[in-house]
């Protein structure tokens, strides 16, 4: 199965990348939350799957899965969610300001040569 | 810590309290406050000479970064107490000078101040310290300090120009230093000079030797002006008088000479040296004086003449490194080099010193220091006049002054230079004498340019700002106690060359010596008919000549077309440096977050990939693997359909729909890898953000189709396969290959002993990782603070525009 994550994972991080280098902010924000999805994949996958019984130690199982991948994922989900929030203002305030989404408009840079 | 530490950093902690004097004394000019401090140290350091004229050193030391061999050595050997007393005299007389210089209610003396004691604290370092690295901390500060001198009237272009100029070319000339010092430890081991000194034959065989000798000279070369590096000393003379005599006449331009005696003793042996020193000293001395003849500006002309003097004392340290390949001091001709560096290098202080002090002078009580402005001085300045003569006539080598020893020594040196049959000496070695005895003919010129077009000739009190009169007392005291010694060095030289000369010839020239020998130094006023005798007379006589027929052959000057000097090349290099690193920069910072994005990601393909492939890292191992699932499989194809289609919806609603559902078969995922809390959590979250994108999307523009063109979507395809790629690689090597054992243990075993839970998760975040989950929140506060101040602050623009 880790075989087939790993696929999986690349895929969805071949996916974000493209979206991120798009021109559109929205499309962008997609992207990112795209990879962190992935990511939280990707960490969960290499503590190895499925070796044992949840973390739980109700469960009474001589065997459990691998608790810190799980542990640092859930604070990653908390602090990707706030990254992502943050973003999409950031972008609701930027096309309210600036009047476009476009990136390539949205240079940071003042060159105008 | 010993007392000799606290000597040379005291003028440095004398500098954070000055600003203190300078703030809330103002009626006292804060001059007075920083005048005891040489002096004291100057008289410190005068009870030494009678441990050093008996060979002795003082050493002291104290640890710094001793696993590094850095240590704050001091050492106090004849060389370096020659120079401290130089810092600490010529400081004293200085500070002195500067107090009628620079008025106490115009300028900003707390500045000033702190910057001359920054320096003096920072020359006694470079002199006094035993460590490479230590010496280098205090040769940068020099640099600095002498920039900060150098732009002291900042608000002038001219100044802000040349320290500038300063910095660029010292400092350039300090990392070389560094290098070579590097490359010493690599070949020694060690950072102390006492030590390399002991180890100067390991060094002499090495390989590395010379790139080590191109690295200090490149250091010595720079600080002390040597051509083709001057160009920065003419432009420091826009830095207040006083600075000029004390920096960049007496100390700081010294400091490469003092460099190059001071690795004397490692690398001296070497052919290269010999010629690499000698050789740049000696054009740098007929270049410096045949510059300073065409100058109209007289600390210009001051400014050449320094120049061209620390060639001479360069190019005598140079040929003086003959006398290594003769055993013996007796009978050795080729010291009496050595001697006469040593012995100018304190001439060369003194009547300079004065001779600048002049200067300001007459730029003090005139407002101008132009030549041709200039005239008739004599009878209103008289002091000033009589120490311009003495100054100048020592500086022409002209007898009883201290400068016709000297320069009676240095044609002696230069013509012994010929008896050495070493490293076809015997034929090129002809330029040595030839070279120094044109130099010495446009030395006399100048000298005597300097003092009669100012002195002598017709008065012009029309084109002065100010009614030209004698200076105030205070300000002639400094010159005329230089004065003075020049005379009395010229009459009784002698008293140096026990106490001051032979201990430090004793530095330069070690090998030399056996235990408990000493140079026995003799300078004599009458040598007879010699050579160097008729030398002189000659210098003299052609000398006059041409300065009464200067206006006929000065055109001469112009031959050279301005686009060649040495100044313009400077100039138009700093500038295609400039505008050709803007252009760098604009090239790949170009402003667009997609090319940053590029790099980032084509940087991360790559390092990784390449780490991969060299450490043979890309392995898959199949035998720890689980097993596959119905349940997987459908939610694998689920994520991978819905991830594919994002790239290609058309709409946002679409997309963002699309990320929710990969979102919640993540959740899902969780739940079948046996992750109860993360599914929770991811669920959640996924709906609180679909919402949150919903409500946003109702604000933000619909897609555009992206007219982009094929090259550009070709790259971002390429970038992203390279990345997914890559990511499975390492998902998959990360798999197979296990190299230590899992830390999780820990937390399995300990959750219920220590923490009393019995959800592993929730105790590792709020347990055994709480710090984590704290700095977790704060994240969370700072964004929604954030999302907050976006929404409700709105900047009002400007109604301009």
């Amino acid at each position: 199965m880790e075989i087939v994550m790993a696929f999986v994972v690349g895929i969805i991080f071949m996916a974000a990348t493209y979206l991120m280098l798009s021109k559109s902010l929205l499309r962008i924000i997609i992207g990112t939350g795209l990879l962190s999805h992935g990511t939280h994949l990707l960490v969960l996958t290499m503590g190895g799957l499925k070796n044992g019984a949840a973390p739980l130690l109700g469960e009474h199982a001589a065997q459990y899965n691998d608790p810190l991948p799980q542990a640092l994922i859930l604070t990653a989900i908390v602090i990707a969610f706030g990254v992502t929030s943050f973003f999409l203002v950031l972008a609701y305030r930027a096309y309210q300001e600036l009047g476009t989404d476009n990136m390539d408009r949205l240079r940071g840079t003042k060159i105008n040569e | 810590m010993s007392l000799l530490h606290l000597a040379i950093v005291s003028p440095l902690l004398l500098a954070v309290i000055i600003p203190i004097f300078s703030k809330s004394i103002r009626q006292i000019h804060t001059g007075w406050f920083v005048l005891p401090l040489p002096v004291v140290l100057f008289s410190y350091f005068l009870s030494f000479i009678s441990t050093t004229s008996h060979q002795g050193t003082v050493y002291e030391s104290f640890e710094w970064i001793p696993s590094l061999g850095i240590n704050f050595a001091a050492k106090i050997d004849g060389l370096g107490l020659l120079f401290a007393l130089l810092i600490s005299g010529i400081g004293a007389l200085v500070v002195l000078y500067s107090i009628y210089y620079l008025a106490k209610d115009k300028e900003q003396l707390g500045n000033f101040y702190v910057y001359l004691l920054l320096f003096m604290g920072a020359m006694l370092g470079v002199v006094l310290s035993d460590n490479l690295i230590v010496m280098y901390g205090f040769w940068e500060l020099t640099s600095i300090s002498s920039f900060l001198l150098i732009g002291y009237w900042y608000h002038r272009e001219k100044s802000r120009y040349g320290a500038q100029k300063s910095m660029l070319i010292t400092v350039f000339g300090g990392l070389a230093m560094l290098g070579g010092i590097i490359l010493l430890y690599i070949m020694t081991g060690s950072f102390s000079i006492s030590e390399i000194v002991a180890q100067s034959d390991i060094v002499l065989e090495h390989t590395l030797l010379i790139p080590a000798i191109l690295c200090f000279l490149l250091g010595a070369f720079t600080k002390s002006a040597q051509f083709p590096f001057h160009i920065w000393l003419p432009d420091a003379m826009e830095a207040p008088t006083p600075v000029s005599a004390y920096l960049h006449s007496a100390t700081m331009v010294k400091a490469g000479i003092y460099l190059v005696a001071r690795m004397s003793p490692v690398f001296a042996e070497s052919p290269v040296w010999l010629w690499l020193v000698g050789g740049f000293g000696i054009v740098t001395l007929f270049w410096g004086s045949f510059s300073a003849v065409k100058q109209t500006d007289l600390k210009s002309i001051l400014a050449f003449s320094t120049v061209s003097q620390l060639g001479l004392i360069m190019s005598l340290l140079g040929v003086g490194a003959a006398a290594l390949h003769y055993d013996g001091i007796d009978d050795n001709v080729f010291t009496v080099a050595t001697t006469a560096a040593v012995f100018h290098l304190i001439n060369h202080a003194t009547f300079k010193g004065s001779l600048f002090m002049v200067v300001g002078i007459v730029d003090h009580e005139t407002g101008t220091r132009d030549i041709r402005k200039l005239g008739g001085l004599m009878h209103l300045m008289p002091v000033t006049f009589t120490l311009a003569i003495i100054g100048a006539f020592s500086m022409a080598g002209l007898p009883p002054f201290n400068g016709f020893l000297s320069k009676e020594m240095f044609f002696t040196g230069m013509v012994n230079i010929l008896k050495l049959d070493l490293f076809s000496l015997s034929t090129w070695g002809l330029l040595f004498p030839v070279l120094a005895w044109i130099a010495s003919v446009f030395t006399f010129i100048y000298s005597m340019k300097l003092v009669f077009r100012t002195f002598t000739g017709k008065y012009k009190p029309e084109g002065l700002k100010k009614k030209p009169h004698e200076a105030p007392l205070g300000m002639l005291i400094s010159p005329v106690v230089l004065g003075s010694l020049v005379i009395i060095f010229g009459l009784f030289p002698n008293i140096l060359s026990h106490n001051l000369i032979s201990p430090a010839m004793a530095s330069i020239l070690p090998s030399l010596l056996s235990p408990g020998d000493i140079f026995d130094v003799h300078i004599y006023f009458w040598h007879g008919p010699t050579p160097e005798l008729f030398m002189t007379i000659g210098v003299v006589i052609l000398g006059i000549l041409l300065y009464l027929t200067l206006p006929k052959w000065e055109k001469a000057y112009h031959l050279l077309p301005e686009k060649l000097t040495l100044n313009k090349i400077y100039d138009r290099g700093l500038e295609s440096i400039q505008s050709g690193s803007f252009k760098l920069t604009r090239f790949y910072m170009n402003g667009y977050i997609r090319t940053y994005l590029v790099y980032i990601f084509a940087f991360f393909i790559l390092i990784l990939g390449y780490t991969l492939y060299t450490k043979d890292a890309f392995v898959i191992d199949t035998t720890n693997v689980s097993s596959i699932g119905f349940y997987e499989i459908v939610l694998s194809l689920l994520i991978v359909v819905a991830t594919i289609t994002i790239l290609f919806a058309k709409s946002r609603l679409t997309s963002i729909i699309l990320l929710g559902a990969v979102g919640y078969t993540v959740a899902l995922f969780f739940v079948v890898f046996r992750a109860p809390d993360l599914a929770l959590t991811q669920l959640v979250i996924e709906t609180v953000s679909v919402a949150l994108f919903l409500l946003c999307f109702y604000h933000l523009p619909k897609f555009k189709k992206e007219e982009s063109k094929i090259p550009f979507k070709l790259t971002n395809a390429l970038i992203s396969i390279g990345v997914g790629a890559i990511v499975t690689a390492i998902a998959l090597s990360a798999n197979s290959t296990k190299l230590f054992d899992s830390i999780s243990q820990f937390y399995v075993d300990n959750t219920y002993i220590r923490a009393a839970g019995k959800n592993m998760v929730n105790v590792i975040l709020v347990d055994f990782r709480g710090f984590d989950t704290l700095f977790e929140i704060c994240v969370l506060a700072i964004a929604s603070l954030g999302i907050f101040a976006m929404i409700k602050l709105r900047l009002t623009r400007g109604k301009e525009g």
